[in-house]
């Protein structure tokens, strides 16, 4: 017996400082800022290699956006030696919103045929709505558990128990289960400890076995546009986007607390109103 | 309500090999080669990342087992150059006489090759790896076993800092010299700086080998120091060549080291700057590591009977390093002693009495040859006589005597000096005294030495550019070491001894510091393990609680 995971991705603008590049309006340059696997997917790829780990099975991992985010694939392929690569793809499929988004992973979900656990990370770093597990999730129409610090699969009885984040509180954590198939959502609290030597001898096989494939991912990569998923145009896509933006505004900068005066260490005069100024806070002691 | 996990529910594995230097990879293969399921946990982050050695690794004829007889294609991938000379240099002052040993050397001696240990450890734990994986075990590396777990007070198996305790049929220590298995079972302890040698070293680049020394690439060259180098401190230098670098170094007894308050790294900074060195380490002098370890005196301690339980001892765990004059021989009797530690738990389990493995070890290291090389019998005969101090007066007066100077002259013009120091037998018997280390040889130099014309314009890189260049993970806020008493009186002789620390250094390990409270000034040792090469010198030298890093954690060495 193993299990089949698959783990949902996207692909997101590097938003570390240095990587992150924003016009002059505060509105965020796409070219020139690199595409990088959306940070809390990490969490939800720990958890699908922990189950593979633990119960050895496959694991596949999906993403919706431009044939650029084989990128992102290779990242998840390196991070969780993933089995196979899917790739939504397609001219049609651009502008979604979340709830397009949504239908389309499920119909590629279901043409994979849906594996035993969907993990899905803790909302987006550019969207971060936070919407497209749970719709993908009604779409398939499976139970979900959100905010999962850590989970047990009883292959035997087709059971999840999963320990979660009451109302994301750490310190409230309560266990619950549901049947096979289901939909997790990952928390960044998880936990992928692995505590025995077998664990990480397995761990050390996949890492073997991953680390030439993902060199070559392309070769473990399928990508499927709205034909191959039998998708309408009309539904997918922006036209088939009910969310509408009204305005985007930039976040404006944050006032300085302080001012500041620049002085020239070199300029006396500079320097001993620097002193005079601080003399006050010397005479006092503390 | 307290949870108490069962032991039982702990994973299991018929053997469970800690460290995976050349002992723990000898034990292991043969351990699966019989099909025993094995684990090694190894606590660096790569096998060799901890590991240091001089270091010539020998295949002698005599012995059981050799490193190829395990792993038939070392040589050609991991070893560096075999040594076909070996020399001995006498030195007084700018004075050197040189002996040809290299019939010592050859002297049981199937083939012998200098190694740097990241390259061989790592390579012999990648084929480690896949001969125990398919026993169902594997080597994991990062993985820091930190003590032994008991159960109604016997020893069944290993607790970790990284992962839950395992339980094994056969538990191996082969964790080095600083031991925390063989040391938790009592059967190794950390008390007498005589019990112990120091060895530091340089390694240093050297692209034209072949040049420098005139020979050929697969020739090798290895040559010791002994005499006045070490400011009476007694010890000895080696230079060995490596493929395209060189290891030079300095091993003393700790005792002395300890007596004379000298500081390692200046006291290799003396060999490496000595004008004999010039002519092979011309004008340009790069070191890429500096290194250290504590090395066990098998004649004191090689430990007759390793074994406790289900605990065996294999290599510096159990004291099996032989550096008994210009022999100095430790890999080969760990491999040796790994191996038939496998071959005495695969007997044992096949006669259904896997707790006999110890004492069928025991047996082994004796029928083996083993034991009687770690423990010369000549040696612990001559000791009570050679060691006390007033024969040493009496033998070192007798050689710096005009009396002796001139038998000493006779003796070389018919070749006997080069002779008896190329006996094994005599080697064997050298007492532990300034004789053979200091007065003897500075006799030799002095008497029958030429001076040495070149020049060195080598200058060695400070402590804290060594210490600088070194790659450190640090496991911030949970230091591996203790103080347990800093007083000067207890712990001040670390601050010379540590290899990386030094008096009026403030950037090693330990230092000496005044505190003035209340008008009161007082000199304790202060420690700060952020440096630390993890040598274990302190754990003799000073009152310390000392423990390794946690896995992956504290120093790294890329060459060792």
């Amino acid at each position: 017996m193993s299990i089949h995971s698959i783990v949902l991705t996207k692909g997101v603008p590097d938003f570390r400082e240095g990587q992150v590049s924003f016009d002059e309006d505060g509105h965020l340059e796409r070219g020139k800022t690199p595409t990088v696997m959306n940070p809390n997917d990490e969490h939800a790829l720990r958890g699908a290699l922990q189950t593979k780990v633990r119960h050895s099975g496959r694991v596949s991992v999906m993403s919706m956006g431009p044939p650029g985010y084989g990128d992102v694939l290779q990242e998840a392929m390196e991070s969780v030696y993933a089995d196979d690569l899917y790739l939504l793809s397609d001219r049609e499929l651009a502008a979604s919103d979340t709830w397009a988004t949504a239908i389309t992973l499920a119909t590629g979900l279901e043409k994979l045929g849906v594996p035993d656990l969907v993990f899905a990370g803790f909302k987006t770093a550019d969207g971060e709505t936070g919407h497209t597990g749970p719709q993908t999730c009604w779409a398939l129409d499976l139970p979900m558990i959100t905010h999962v610090v850590s989970i047990d699969v009883d292959e035997a009885e087709r059971i999840v128990r999963a320990q979660r984040l009451v109302e994301g509180d750490v310190e409230e954590i309560e266990t619950v289960e549901t049947e096979l198939p289901a939909f997790i959502v990952v928390d960044p609290e998880f936990d992928t400890s692995y505590r025995t030597a077998g664990e990480r001898l397995v761990l050390k096989d996949l890492r073997e076995r991953t680390t030439d494939r993902a060199e070559e991912h392309e070769q473990h990569l399928t990508t499927w546009d709205h034909e191959d998923l039998n998708l309408d145009p009309d539904y997918i896509g922006l036209d088939g986007s009910p969310t509408i933006v009204s305005s985007v505004d930039p976040i404006p900068k944050p006032p300085a607390e302080r001012d500041a005066t620049v002085v020239d260490p070199t300029d006396e005069d500079g320097m001993s109103e620097v002193f005079e100024e601080m003399q006050p806070l010397a005479a006092g002691g503390d | 309500m307290e949870v108490i996990l069962m032991s039982e529910t702990y994973e299991h594995y018929e053997a469970v090999v800690v460290g995976a230097g050349p002992g723990g990879a000898a034990t292991a293969a043969k351990l699966a080669d019989e099909g025993i399921e094995t684990l090694v946990l190894e606590r660096g982050v790569d096998a060799g990342a901890k590991n240091v050695s001089g270091g010539l690794l020998y295949a002698e004829q005599s012995a059981p087992y050799t490193i190829d007889d395990l792993f038939p294609d070392i040589r050609a991938a991991a070893t560096e150059r075999p040594i076909t000379e070996y020399y001995m240099q006498n030195v007084a002052g700018e004075k050197v006489k040189e002996y040809d040993l290299t019939s010592l050397h050859e002297h049981d001696t199937a083939w012998s090759d200098a190694v740097l240990r990241r390259r061989m450890d790592s390579w012999l734990a990648e084929r480690v790896h896949e001969r125990t994986r398919e026993t169902g075990g594997g080597l994991l590396t990062g993985i820091h076993a930190n003590g032994l777990l008991r159960e109604n007070g016997e020893i069944v198996g290993v607790t970790c800092d990284e992962i839950d305790p395992i339980r094994a049929d056969l538990i191996v220590a082969a964790d080095g010299v600083n031991s925390e298995l063989a040391r938790d079972a009592g059967l190794m302890d950390w008390d007498e700086p005589e019990e112990w040698f120091q060895g530091v070293k340089a390694t240093v680049d050297m692209p034209a080998v072949d040049d420098r020394f005139g020979i050929e690439p697969d020739e090798g060259v290895a040559h010791l120091f002994s005499g006045d180098l070490f400011e009476g401190v007694r010890g000895g230098g080696f230079l060995y060549t490596n493929t395209d670098s060189l290891s030079i170094g300095a091993v003393f007894h700790l005792d002395s080291l300890v007596e004379e308050r000298a500081e390692p790294h200046e006291l290799l900074n003396a060999l490496l700057t000595h004008p004999l060195l010039a002519r092979w380490l011309g004008e340009e002098y790069t070191e890429v590591e500096y290194a250290a370890k504590l090395v066990p005196d098998s004649k004191k301690v090689a430990h007759t009977s390793p074994h406790k339980d289900r605990l065996v001892l294999v290599g510096d765990a159990a004291g099996q390093m032989q550096a008994q004059g210009p022999i100095i021989k430790g890999m080969n009797h760990a491999v040796s002693a790994g191996a038939l530690a496998a071959e005495a738990f695969a007997t044992a389990k096949r006669r259904n009495n896997p707790e006999s493995a110890g004492k069928r070890y025991e047996r082994k290291l004796k029928e083996s040859g083993v034991m009687k090389k770690l423990r010369p019998k000549r040696y612990e005969r001559l000791r009570p006589i050679g060691e006390r101090e007033k024969t040493t007066d009496v033998v070192d007066r007798l050689l710096t005597s005009p009396i002796g100077r001139v038998g000493l002259k006779a003796m070389d013009s018919i070749g006997l000096v080069e002779r008896l120091y190329s006996s094994p037998f005599m080697s064997m018997s050298i007492p532990d005294t300034r004789t053979p280390y200091v007065t003897l040889p500075t006799v030799i130099a002095e008497e029958l030495g030429a001076p040495v014309r070149d020049r060195s314009t080598v200058e060695p890189p400070s402590l804290e550019e060594r210490i600088g260049e070194l790659t450190y993970d640090t496991d911030i806020g949970n230091p591996h070491i203790r103080l347990r008493d800093s007083s000067v009186e207890a712990s001040g002789t670390a601050v010379s001894a540590c290899p990386v620390s030094a008096t009026d250094f403030g950037g090693g390990c330990y230092r000496e510091e005044t505190i003035t409270t209340n008008g009161d000034t007082k000199h304790v040792v202060s420690l700060d393990t952020q440096p630390c090469i993890e040598c274990g010198t302190c754990a003799v030298v000073a009152d310390t609680d000392w423990e390794h890093p946690g896995g992956g954690k504290g120093v790294e060495f890329t060459r060792g």
